[in-house]
């Protein structure tokens, strides 16, 4: 319990520095934001209007308060490039809120996919006595791990979307209009970022396994009588999965970056493809959001885990 | 002595020979597109756009004519020089920093490790996305962004190996014969890390070059008209249907490139064991 406060506690510190972070680094740049949105043909009144309009003559520190204050309160504050009837700014929530369910149910999927097919893959990697079906393994998560998201997504389109025409390339279903066609299009992109992790994951899975066999403990269990199938699933892969649980955190954190590209791949209006634009059109309250956004959910992830592993695995809290 | 226990283990295994193998090809295709390309890999030609395969094109050509084999290997070059000049920053400031904080300790290490431990497991792509943001696009700032990326990484990894060595019965014996500290991080203690941190260089490139080749494809990485693999996978993209050669030589020229670089970081690791 008491480790669960302090870690919450870290959590929230270090949420304010990424807050702090990310709201200083666009401060930097290069540029004024005015010119940039108005051009340079704006008269100064026009661009002293909008400087107010934006709270940009505000000093720094009252800013970032007033930010971080809206934010707490739910008021993303709103964004320079995208408008809404036509003489009003975008505010950055409704932006991003039909935006962030795609990018969630994608990551989701990619997370399901890689966890139901690599553990079952990494215990048969581990059991097989086959010296050749090992080294196809091998061969196969070595090469699998090697290709990067972007490049398997068109592949996956060529293959499913051009060739066996599984789903039309492009023709994305927005989830409120048609679930299930929703998800049957998602399919193929989560199949893009899941692909390499679980050749990462299965790999990790069978190295831990091929370590604990070599415990003592599993003499025991066989010398007590233990069936092979006992030993593996009740004494091998309970300690196995350990370690993998902290893996698989690092591997939630890298679902979400790869994300961000397979969504550009495959078109779908999601929080990673928002990003990018807001990027090259210079939208900082857009990208300060999302990045905030993205950050809290990686240290969250990351911390859950933590705990999650203390809870799993009792010998870590009594050290 | 030392020279005697590195012959007694293992030299060679498969990882090693084929990472060295297919490392060195990529190395000799990077060098050789520098020099010269079978065509000028900028040079458009309206009557041969998306040539199939052929024995002049081996590659097929692109949306404007261009032989892709060119591109690629021009595409090679420039990855591997962004990636070494990325690997190369990040690993001389990991080196520096992780050498300071690692045998010092104290408070510039707490503030160093608690910066590094917010950045560290944050996916490096999206890092450099938001230092590129904040810089503008450009090779130099593309360069820039994911060594600072990347730098967190190694400064944890030379850190701890400082740490593992700052309380040795070697150093302390340098320390008593009066060795000034220089001199023991980086005379007495460097060499031993060595093999350790060569692991994570040459992990260090695999990173690099999926990092930038993924810049390159969302558009903001390397600019065109350059040629770079993740630009062009992304030009090849739209053509998937009409022109499916186009995708298929840069996205398996950074296979392997990867490939080879990640069997060659798993080849030193065993070696090292």
């Amino acid at each position: 319990m008491k480790y669960i406060c302090k870690k919450i506690i870290t959590l929230i510190m270090t949420l304010f520095l990424v807050s702090v972070a990310a709201f200083l680094a666009f401060q930097v740049i290069p540029g004024d934001v005015v010119t940039s949105i108005l051009g340079t043909e704006a008269t100064p009144e026009m661009e002293e209007a909008l400087r107010e309009e934006l709270g940009l003559n505000d000093p720094p520190v009252e800013r970032y308060l007033n930010w971080v204050s809206g934010v707490l309160k739910g008021d993303l504050g709103v964004s320079y490039r995208y408008s809404k009837n036509m003489n009003e700014r975008m505010p950055v929530a409704e932006l991003i809120g039909d935006k962030l369910p795609v990018t969630l149910w994608l990551a989701a999927y990619s997370l399901i996919l890689i966890i139901v097919i690599s553990i079952p893959l990494g215990v048969l990697w581990a059991r097989s006595k086959n010296h050749y079906l090992d080294a196809a393994l091998n061969v196969i998560s070595q090469t699998a791990m090697a290709v990067p998201a972007f490049f398997l997504g068109i592949l996956v389109t060529y293959l499913f979307g051009i060739i066996l025409k599984c789903f039309t390339p492009g023709g994305y279903v927005s989830y409120r209009e048609d679930f299930a066609g929703f998800m049957h299009y998602l399919l193929f992109p989560a199949i893009s970022i899941a692909i390499p992790k679980i050749a990462m994951t299965a790999r990790f899975l069978r190295n831990s396994m091929l370590t604990e066999i070599r415990s003592d403990y599993v003499r025991t269990a066989y010398s007590k009588g233990c069936t092979d199938r006992r030993v593996m699933y009740t004494h091998v892969l309970r300690n196995a999965l350990m370690p993998v649980v902290t893996f698989l955190g690092m591997i939630i954190a890298e679902t979400i970056a790869g994300s961000i590209v397979v969504e550009q791949v495959f078109g779908l209006p999601g929080v990673g493809r928002l990003l990018i634009s807001s990027i090259s059109t210079r939208d900082f309250p857009v990208v300060e959001i999302l990045v905030l956004y993205i950050t809290s959910v990686v240290i969250i992830v990351y911390a859950l885990i933590d705990i999650l592993y203390r809870m799993i695995d009792p010998r870590i809290s009594s050290k | 002595m030392k020279k005697k226990n590195t012959q007694k283990k293992k030299k060679w295994n498969n990882y090693l020979v084929v990472g060295l193998v297919m490392t060195g090809i990529t190395l000799a295709i990077a060098i050789i597109g520098a020099f010269w390309t079978p065509y000028e890999a900028t040079a458009m030609s309206a009557s041969i756009k998306f040539a199939a395969p052929s024995l002049t094109h081996w590659f097929g050509t692109d949306n404007f004519g261009r032989d892709i084999l060119s591109r690629v290997m021009e595409g090679v070059e420039t990855t591997v020089v962004i990636s070494i000049l990325v690997v190369a920053a990040s690993a001389i400031v990991g080196v520096l920093v992780g050498a300071l904080t690692g045998y010092f300790g104290g408070l510039m290490d707490e503030i160093m490790m608690r910066i590094t431990d917010a950045v560290n497991g944050f996916p490096s792509i999206l890092l450099a996305l938001v230092i590129l943001s904040v810089l503008g696009s450009g090779v130099e700032k593309l360069i820039l962004a994911l060594a600072i990326a990347f730098c967190p990484s190694y400064i944890r990894i030379v850190r701890s190996e400082f740490i593992k060595y700052r309380d040795a019965d070697f150093i302390a014996r340098a320390r008593l014969m009066g060795v000034g500290w220089v001199r023991i991080l980086f005379v007495h203690i460097l060499p031993n890390i060595f093999s350790t941190f060569l692991v994570s260089i040459v992990i260090g490139f695999n990173n690099a070059i999926l990092a930038e080749s993924g810049m390159s494809f969302l558009g903001i990485g390397v600019q065109p008209p350059a040629a770079s693999l993740g630009k062009m996978l992304s030009d090849a993209q739209g053509y998937l249907s009409s022109a499916p050669w186009y995708a298929l030589a840069p996205g398996l020229a950074i296979v392997w490139i990867v490939l080879g670089f990640s069997l060659l970081g798993e080849g030193i690791r065993r070696r090292n064991q």
